[in-house]
């Protein structure tokens, strides 16, 4: 008999998960399934909310959630490989545990998006940590207007969940727009920064809520072309991106200005951290 | 204030005594390479007797002037801090077996019951801001409540201020307000050489009740006054809190950043002996088998490169945006986060900074040329 699974919230020590599937996206990318190992598991997520994932002996870093299943505890987690630790989750072999803590921040405002219309805009690595945004919209289509993704990589090869993005541009109800900063000849998308997908994208502005995530830079000029289309700027949300240690506001890495990205964010709306973002080395 | 009484100096001993009695461990000012440094003592002789300690920016010299006092010296390089939240500690350590089963065990918490003896105002101020960071957010630091819950508190007021000390300015000191358990006075006159004692918790006035004391009089409470008086008006370093939130806030890109980046050398000695300073890191490491891992919580600095390092590159590369972030974080961050200053006026960051910078003066600069007025002058 299996033991009653036991929910245990977000604190210093992971729990074990077992690596069930483990797909390579891209060069450098790869998206690891994991169970939890044992009766012990971690609390259910909410869109936006990331885990602290431990490689063993390597150490921790913050990743973010690309789906989530409460019921069975199941997690999918898209990590680039570019650090140690990334290196070594990304590393790990099917079978093997590793360690996971959370859930830790704040999650995408759902809950206010609902009756608007959703446009999701992320950049790069962006896709992943408002996947389950998509999925959760998708799931209570009748809740929510027009629904965009409009997408952003720096060459086709660089592109995420290509099975995912086939499927969701075949679907009547929503709206996907691809585009990669430079291509070969065989690209038969749009070339371009993602910003320039914004002027044209089927949503009403006056009844928008914006969800933004990728380089900061790429969010500083994505919702530059959000407010010049018409969105207000406090129905505009970001998601950043700092160095985390702790992910429970205690490690002080993650400061921006007086806000702790790993607890007041890293889902922040914009308007909130405005004030931070445009300081340079802040 | 309720029921001060005095005791003669022998009596202290019976006061440390009675704390080890009810399970506590000594913590206290000893000297130790050359400075007070707070460390395990046994009974009174460990206390440093008649040392003083002169210290101006970037300088630091014990002395010997302090005639037969205990408490004639001021703050050192260290601080309460390292007993209540560890330079170094071990969070937990994790096993993987042949199968690559992962096990993790947290760390036991610390059982043992610390007495501090001798916190000044400004330190116990610290405390209480250390004790918002750990215990009153949504995550409890459970190694810190564990130590913080057993430790009692044996405050000392000072009767004398070091050059680098600005605690009035910022309303911590020098008089020890509440936090403690008990507050002693030392006093040297033709008195005698005696303590007043006040109770600042049940514990404390159980403490007191148990050992020879006679009630303060007037020329007690008098002393008493008077040498915290003195230690006030011999403080001539101030800094103006005043709005401070948001002329900080306003002053993100003033030039004196720049200015103070050319002199600060970015390495982290005022984050080490800040006694509120709580950035830490973590350090992973295996055994050589490769079966056992350890996860290592240690202090960090923000003047580090490493401590805003996210691939591509750290956010913070520049020496003047890793001044900015301490001194900003200290003066004004803080407040937002944590409902209080981050600074208790201690002056260490002052004395132990090897080119002296000093944070009220850096403060003063700005708040001088404060660029909102420029602004204000612009517009007219």
């Amino acid at each position: 008999m299996c033991p009653a699974a036991e929910a245990v919230a977000g604190g210093l020590a992971p729990l074990p998960y077992r690596l069930t599937g483990k797909r390579q996206e891209t060069a450098d990318t790869w998206t690891l399934e994991l169970e939890p190992a044992r009766a012990e598991r971690m609390a259910p997520f909410e869109p936006g909310q990331f885990a602290m994932l431990y490689a063993f002996g390597a150490g921790e870093a913050p990743i973010s959630v690309g789906a989530s299943d409460g019921a069975s505890g199941r997690m999918v987690h898209t990590i680039r490989a570019v650090g140690a630790v990334t290196e070594a989750l990304c590393a790990t072999a099917t079978g093997q545990e590793i360690g996971a803590r959370g859930p830790f921040g704040a999650a995408w405002p759902l809950a206010d998006a609902e009756g608007a219309d959703v446009v999701v805009v992320a950049g790069g690595l962006g896709l992943p940590p408002v996947r389950p945004v998509l999925e959760r919209v998708l799931a209570e289509r009748e809740r929510f207007g027009t629904l965009s993704l409009l997408y952003g990589g720096r060459s086709p090869d660089d592109l995420l969940y290509r099975d995912a993005l086939e499927e969701w541009g075949a679907r009547p109800d929503m709206d996907v727009e691809v585009t990669v900063d430079s291509a070969g000849a065989d690209w038969r998308g749009r070339v371009g920064v993602v910003t320039t997908l914004i002027p044209r994208a089927r949503f009403d502005p006056g009844r928008a809520v914006a969800m933004v995530v990728g380089p900061e830079v790429m969010m500083r000029f994505t919702v530059a072309a959000l407010r010049e289309r018409g969105v207000p700027a406090e129905r505009i949300h970001v998601s950043l991106e700092r160095s985390m240690k702790c992910a429970v506001g205690v490690c002080g890495h993650c400061m921006l200005g007086p806000e702790f990205v790993c607890k007041d964010g890293p889902v922040f709306p914009y308007t909130r951290v405005e004030r931070w973002l445009g300081v340079p080395a802040l | 204030m309720s029921a001060a009484v005095t005791f003669e100096l022998d009596v202290l001993d019976d006061l440390l005594a009675a704390l080890s009695e009810r399970g506590h461990t000594l913590i206290g000012p000893t000297v130790r390479q050359g400075a007070v440094v707070y460390g395990e003592i046994g009974s009174a002789a460990d206390l440093p007797r008649g040392v003083t300690d002169e210290q101006e920016p970037g300088r630091y010299r014990l002395g010997a002037d302090g005639g037969a006092a205990l408490f004639a010296h001021n703050v050192g390089p260290s601080s309460w801090k390292s007993h209540l939240f560890p330079p170094s500690l071990r969070l937990w350590s994790s096993r993987r077996d042949g199968q690559g089963e992962l096990r993790v065990e947290e760390e036991p918490l610390d059982e043992r019951r610390l007495a501090f003896i001798g916190v000044r105002a400004c330190d116990l101020q610290a405390i209480l801001v250390q004790d918002r960071t750990f215990l009153d957010g949504a995550h409890r630091d459970r190694d810190y409540e564990a130590r913080r819950r057993g430790c009692f508190i044996v405050a000392v007021n000072c009767e004398r201020s070091a050059s680098t000390c600005f605690c009035v300015s910022m309303g911590t000191g020098p008089r020890a307000e509440a936090g403690f358990d008990v507050a002693l006075t030392e006093i040297v006159d033709a008195g005698g050489h005696r303590f007043l004692a006040e109770p600042g918790s049940e514990r404390g006035a159980d403490l007191l009740g148990a050992l020879s004391t006679r009630p303060a009089d007037g020329a007690d409470e008098r002393a008493a006054e008077a040498a915290t008086e003195r230690a006030a008006a011999g403080q001539d370093r101030a800094l103006d809190t005043d709005g401070i939130k948001e002329l900080l806030y306003a002053n993100l890109e003033h030039p004196r950043w720049d200015e103070v980046a050319d002199r600060c050398l970015s390495c982290g000695n005022c984050t080490q002996v800040c006694p509120t300073c709580f950035c830490t890191t973590v350090d992973d490491v295996t055994d050589l088998t490769g079966s056992e891992a350890e996860h290592v919580r240690r202090w960090d600095s923000c003047f580090s490169l490493e401590h805003s390092y996210i691939h591509g590159g750290s956010v913070r590369a520049s020496v003047r945006s890793r001044y900015r972030q301490w001194m900003t974080h200290k003066l004004a961050t803080w407040i937002d986060q944590f409902g209080t200053s981050g600074c208790v006026g201690c002056g260490r960051c002052i004395t132990w900074c090897p080119v002296g910078i000093d944070i009220t003066e850096e403060a003063a600069a700005i708040r001088a040329t404060d660029l909102r007025e420029g602004l204000e002058h612009a517009d007219a």
